[in-house]
């Protein structure tokens, strides 16, 4: 059996280690983000949520998911 | 009703909906307070902890405009990182910028603001600015395209209420841009005081939040905005040194 290879990225400043050629919207529904709610920036380029089916996640990405908290 | 960037607000009182102890009690004193616009804060989602209650299922940004707040920025690339994912979240093209320069007080950084607000508007945002109660700051950050100013009445969280209410007058005195009274306020009476000086809106979070009862204390802001706006277009006394009785001094017995 070919074993799937893994890469590291960081995400809100955590590492994590994730399946290779995992797209960043999978990535995003597999850790049950609300994208409605929230902004998502990949290597600090604000990204289009609607393209993120299309974005491949690599070694060393680093993701920012941001959403509204309260705040005076 | 209030007025900015062409949107109007049944309330002249705008609420900050940090340090309250619950969303719960948050959401409840937002409805008190009668404000239909609330200050809000831009940060990472907590992927570990999914189960964190979120804003938005207590607050509906539909029912309550949010305006994204750049709290906790020091410089003008935070601050326009910050705003440009706000937007990018839902559209949200009417913002607060806030750039602070001084971590003990708080005070904005009037440099770094001025140069982000000129960016911002460029860039499509209606941009509410914290700043200073400078009236030469003031006009700058008109000329460079803000939507309201918002100067300071005291230090963020202070409480003090306004240190300098003949700035106010001046600054009021000479734009016709909505202004409102951001930071500092400790009281209903500074809401009072503030709109009583010709502003057009108050901005109050922490004196709500952490007074005694919160509930309570967003009623009274409510209640001072509209008493302290009916007072200013009443139009008050000249002030005397010396006494005028009330009662005519004919048929004295």
């Amino acid at each position: 059996m070919k074993k799937i290879k893994k890469i590291k990225i960081k995400i809100n400043g955590k590492f994590l280690m994730i399946n290779e050629n995992l797209s960043l919207s999978f990535f995003l529904k597999q850790l049950k983000i609300p994208l409605q709610k929230v902004a998502i920036e990949l290597n600090q380029e604000i990204i289009d949520k609607n393209k993120i089916k299309n974005i491949k996640l690599k070694k060393n990405d680093k993701i920012e998911v941001v959403h509204f908290i309260g705040g005076g | 009703m209030l007025t900015v960037a062409k949107k109007n607000f049944n309330s002249r009182l705008i609420v900050g909906t940090g340090k309250y102890k619950s969303m719960t009690e948050c959401a409840k004193a937002i409805k008190l307070s009668g404000a239909e616009l609330v200050t809000v804060a831009v940060r990472r989602v907590n992927i570990s902890d999914k189960k964190k209650p979120l804003l938005m299922d207590y607050v509906d940004p539909k029912k309550i405009t949010y305006l994204p707040n750049t709290a906790g920025c020091f410089n003008s690339e935070e601050a326009l990182r910050t705003l440009r994912l706000a937007r990018e979240i839902g559209g949200w093209k009417l913002v607060k910028l806030e750039v602070l320069g001084d971590k003990r007080n708080l005070f904005p950084d009037m440099i770094e603001t001025l140069k982000s607000t000129e960016v911002l508007t460029k860039e499509g945002f209606k941009v509410m600015v914290y700043c200073n109660d400078d009236p030469l700051m003031a006009k700058r950050l008109e000329n460079v395209g803000a939507c309201a100013i918002m100067p300071l009445a005291a230090p963020i969280g202070s409480g003090l209420g306004i240190q300098n209410a003949t700035n106010i007058k001046i600054i009021r005195s000479q734009t016709k841009l909505p202004l409102i009274i951001d930071a500092g306020l400790g009281q209903a009476s500074d809401a009072v005081i503030a709109m009583e000086l010709g502003c057009d809106g108050v901005l109050a979070n922490t004196a709500i939040a952490k007074a005694k009862k919160p509930f309570e204390m967003a009623l009274a802001f409510k209640n001072g905005v509209i008493a302290g706006r009916q007072s200013f277009l009443a139009g008050r006394i000249e002030k005397s040194i010396y006494g005028s009785a009330s009662s005519p001094i004919t048929g004295i017995i």
